[in-house]
């Protein structure tokens, strides 16, 4: 058969593809050699020569010009790009010596091997060859590529091939082999199947346990890895550069997950709940010393008060299962109240009150807002509440839009908004100046990023505590099944309220935050739908996206569907329909969310086999912690 | 029809000796537009009592325990538990003393065995958001006394090595179990269970029925919804049968069993000028009398 080809790498063991094999063990997706030991050595060989290759590449210019963005141009010096070709090369040989069981390296693939590297070699080929493609289409014809260019091409493609070759990790599926059998034609399943089983990985067994210093070492590790990539990713520059991270990142994640690090890395997070989340916590508070530009601090500060409304929307979709279609007007609720009453000239109050008390109103302002909001729209349930929040959030803007004086009495000052909001002095420390701290010198942007950490702290504290207590499960119960929660004397109406004025509270926090950092308000900022976040559909995508019931995954979710967009400013024609595409593809292969939680991973992938739950999983024991 | 057995009679013999009236339902009535669902049904449970409630398929069973759960308001009628007339809400209902579980099994499914308990037990904890968010002692301690109660309640129904199973992945008898769990964690005075048996094997319907018997040790009434007549009548000290809404009679097992117009709603009326025996024999003679043709048998089975 000729069907063994998987990709259209070019395949220098082309001649002995054709060989019949009857090896029980499985047909690999590509054998270069009819007996299964000669081709798994020849694929490690390749593998590992275009790795090698790869690498040396990014030391040898790719292109003549720094015209292309990131400048390719100098020997010995890896940058733009080249850098993450260096990364997937590295990581590449890092796993391979790891499957050779090289000591030390071997914690790197606990679960599949062979499905890992396949992934990277192929996210390296997709991200070296996209730019290839991305310099000879901004400057015109392969014409401008340098010779690194080219074997930086051909070396991941020789990776490509070599890790077709290797066996799957796991033994053909019965049930594939059955059914093409059945069709009567072939013995063998096709090569989309044999491709697809090839990426199919065993779970990692459990780890032999860790001191508990070597546990917080991994997960500081983890945390500043985190760090580092996200600050990679702000900092790439527009275009070429963040589309070829976004690449690399949608291959390597997936590899890593199938060499079962981030199972192994949920389980230590579980076990160590506080140490983590200071980790986490230290790692954000980091990352405004590693910038020095003030446009990415910028983004920064507006990914965490998206990040932080999308995780309070959470605490009222995922915990209760309210679909509020709304959620974006109590930030603006929380913001307009914050710009009313901190001292702007055009503000009809004309009142200066301090920080800590513009807020406490903000949040109470929004807090009663969701009162009023959702006394009445609580009593429906599924589509019909969602079209009724959908109303509310529509009214709120309308409403503040027609205060201006002319329709109404004029306190919003109606769609020029309320702008020159003054910048916050917190004990005298002027967060519209910048700061030297320690030699790190933090601008205005750094500054409120700081701020605003500490309300994504008490966000997150809020939704940990309720979500494991007795008001948490009673939320999951009503989301689960209304009428039994009711009949286990759960107040249903009354609980519901809670979670939806809570959600709004902590909206309003954040919006008050949002008033001072965007140094106006207007009402055209807080629609159902828009191109540019924060709006109710885009919170509503970011918690769906991330996952939801989860802490991390609306923060996730919240942090791509800024950035993207941000990043990607050329393609804002299409932002709308690309999101709508990933979205349809996320639903299709990955329901749950990027971060799932057990429980949504069980509902979604009927295994039809009984969990076997080991001593602290993740996201389940909580009443233990 | 009403009851033609006094139902204030104790039941001789059988079971503990009836104490306070736990549950009072009197004249409940219920209608959906024209439809008379449940018409002017009066029962008492007595504590420490297990009483069962049959009746043909449609005969408004389940429609009566919702109407005393709180889920319907009924038309017509009261229902009192312990001499206070209950609320029509489900959660005050449950809060006042009454737990029920589900004809279709409905539990918290992607939820934890034990969390599945541990909501059961809202009504008699009382830690409200501002406590969870501080976390002070007191919330610990209670998060820790609910989380001994549901794991007693689990051993009690031997569900304990499953508590962080999802309640979806356990297998069906399980479940019914654990909604019986779940029910008790809300520390009822009378469990009202419907069809706990239903779609059992007779060794887990035998469980049931120790388990029955176990929840009434420990001072529960228990008024059940069945249709498996020997779960009934091994279980009950009671047993009221509802035809059409209506409540036809009520009785001890031995009463009930033997009552005609039982068998009549059951298997239907003997039609007027039915072939009495002696008649049937004689066309069976006549039959035989004659040349038994190949058709014999056939025709046989006809005037059976």
């Amino acid at each position: 058969m000729t069907t063994q080809h998987t990709t259209g790498t070019p395949a220098p063991g082309e001649a002995a593809t054709t060989a019949p094999h009857t090896s029980t063990a499985g047909p690999p997706p590509l054998p270069l050699n009819p007996d299964p030991h000669t081709s798994r050595k020849l694929g490690r060989i390749l593998i590992g020569a275009g790795a090698v290759v790869s690498f040396a590449s990014t030391m040898l210019p790719w292109t003549w010009t720094s015209a292309f963005p990131g400048d390719l141009t100098i020997a010995m010096y890896p940058a733009g790009l080249q850098l993450l070709t260096l990364a997937a090369a590295v990581l590449t040989a890092a796993v391979l010596l790891a499957t050779a069981g090289v000591r030390g390296l071997r914690w790197l693939t606990p679960g599949g091997k062979h499905s890992t590297l396949l992934l990277l070699t192929v996210g390296n080929l997709a991200t070296t060859w996209y730019t290839a493609a991305a310099i000879a289409v901004e400057l015109g014809g392969i014409v401008n590529f340098e010779p690194g260019m080219w074997i930086a091409v051909a070396g991941t493609a020789l990776a490509v091939v070599g890790a077709l070759a290797l066996p799957t990790d796991l033994p053909p599926d019965p049930s594939a082999s059955s059914t093409s059998s059945a069709a009567g034609t072939d013995e063998r399943p096709g090569s989309w199947q044999r491709l697809r089983h090839a990426l199919k990985a065993p779970a990692p067994g459990t780890a032999a346990p860790l001191p508990g210093w070597a546990e917080i070492v991994v997960i500081c590790a983890a945390c500043a890895i985190g760090l580092y990539v996200f600050a990679y990713g702000i900092e790439a520059e527009d275009g070429p550069p963040f589309i070829g991270f976004l690449v690399l990142a949608a291959f390597v994640f997936p590899a890593l997950a199938r060499a079962g690090l981030p199972k192994r890395l949920s389980v230590l997070a579980g076990r160590n709940r506080n140490t983590t989340l200071a980790a986490a916590f230290v790692a954000a508070l980091l990352f405004p010393i590693t910038q020095s530009n003030e446009a990415y601090t910028n983004i920064a500060v507006s990914v965490l008060i998206f990040a932080t409304v999308a995780l309070g929307l959470n605490m009222v979709v995922g915990l209760a299962g309210i679909l509020d279609l709304g959620y974006v007007a109590f930030l603006g609720v929380g913001a307009y109240t914050a710009a009313l009453v901190s001292g702007a000239e055009t503000s009809s109050l004309g009142i200066h009150v301090p920080f800590w008390a513009a807020v406490l109103i903000g949040a109470a302002v929004a807090l009663v807002f969701g009162l009023v909001i959702g006394f009445p729209s609580l009593r429906l349930h599924g589509d019909y509440l969602a079209i009724v929040t959908l109303g509310f959030g529509e009214i709120f803007r309308i409403s503040v839009q027609n205060l201006d004086g002319d329709s109404g009495p004029n306190i919003t000052n109606g769609p020029n908004g309320i702008p020159n909001i003054p910048d916050l002095k917190i004990f005298g420390f002027d967060l519209g100046q910048p700061h030297t701290i320690l030699g790190f010198e933090l601008g205005r942007f750094a500054n409120y990023y700081l701020l605003m950490l500490v309300f994504t702290a008490i966000v997150v504290t809020v939704f940990r505590r309720s979500d494991d207590s007795r008001i948490g499960r009673a939320w999951i119960a009503i989301r689960e099944d209304e009428t039994a929660a009711r009949a286990m004397g759960v107040n249903a109406f009354r609980l519901k309220l809670m979670a939806f004025a809570l959600g709004a509270t902590l909206a309003g926090m954040a919006g008050t935050v949002l008033a001072h950092v965007e140094f106006s308000v207007t009402p055209e900022s807080y629609k159902f739908v828009h191109t540019a976040p924060p709006n109710s559909a885009f919170l509503l995508i970011a918690v769906i996206l991330g996952g939801m019931g989860t802490v991390s995954g609306p923060l996730i979710g919240a942090a791509l569907l800024y950035l993207i967009p941000a990043k990607l400013q050329f393609m804002a024609d299409y932002q709308l329909l690309l999101f709508g595409i990933a979205l349809i593809l996320l639903m299709r292969f990955r329901p749950e969310g990027l971060i799932a939680d057990r429980r949504k991973q069980l509902e979604f992938h009927e295994t039809g086999q009984l969990d076997t739950p080991k001593a602290a999983t993740p996201g389940l024991g909580k009443t233990e912690a | 029809m009403t009851t033609t057995t006094p139902a204030d009679a104790p039941a001789p013999g059988s079971g503990p000796a009836p104490g306070e009236v736990v549950l009072d339902a009197s004249g409940v009535t219920m209608r959906f537009g024209g439809l008379t669902a449940v018409r002017n049904v009066n029962l008492d449970v007595h504590a420490g009592e297990i009483v069962g409630l049959i009746g043909p398929n449609g005969a408004g069973k389940t429609t009566f325990f919702n109407c005393l759960t709180g889920l319907y308001i009924p038309t017509e009628g009261t229902v009192r538990y312990k001499g206070t007339v209950l609320p029509h809400r489900s959660h005050l209902v449950t809060q006042a003393g009454i737990a029920r579980t589900f004809q279709n099994i409905r539990l918290f499914a992607n939820m934890t065995v034990l969390e599945n308990v541990l909501v059961g037990r809202h009504t008699r904890t009382h830690e409200g958001l501002f406590s969870a968010l501080i976390r002070g002692p007191r919330f610990r301690r209670a998060e820790q006394e609910s989380e001994e109660r549901a794991m007693e309640l689990l051993r009690f129904t031997g569900l304990q090595d499953k508590r962080e199973h999802l309640a979806r992945n356990l297998p069906y008898g399980e479940q019914r179990k654990l909604e019986i769990a779940r029910a008790l964690a809300s520390e009822p005075g009378l469990l009202l269970l419907d069809e706990p048996t239903a779609g059992m094997t007779a060794v887990e319907t035998t469980a049931t029925r120790e388990l029955v018997l176990a929840v009434r040790e420990q001072g529960t009434a228990v008024l059940v919804i069945e249709h498996d007549m020997r779960f009934i009548f091994n279980l009950c000290d009671r047993v009221a049968v509802l035809v059409q809404g209506e409540k036809l009679v009520e009785g001890t097992p031995e009463t009930v069993q033997r009552d005609e117009r039982v068998v009549a709603a059951y298997l239907g009326t003997p039609f007027e000028g039915e072939p009495g025996e002696a008649e049937a024999a004689e066309v069976q003679a006549a039959e035989e009398a004659d040349t038994p043709g190949a058709q014999h048998g056939q025709q046989e089975g006809k005037t059976d």
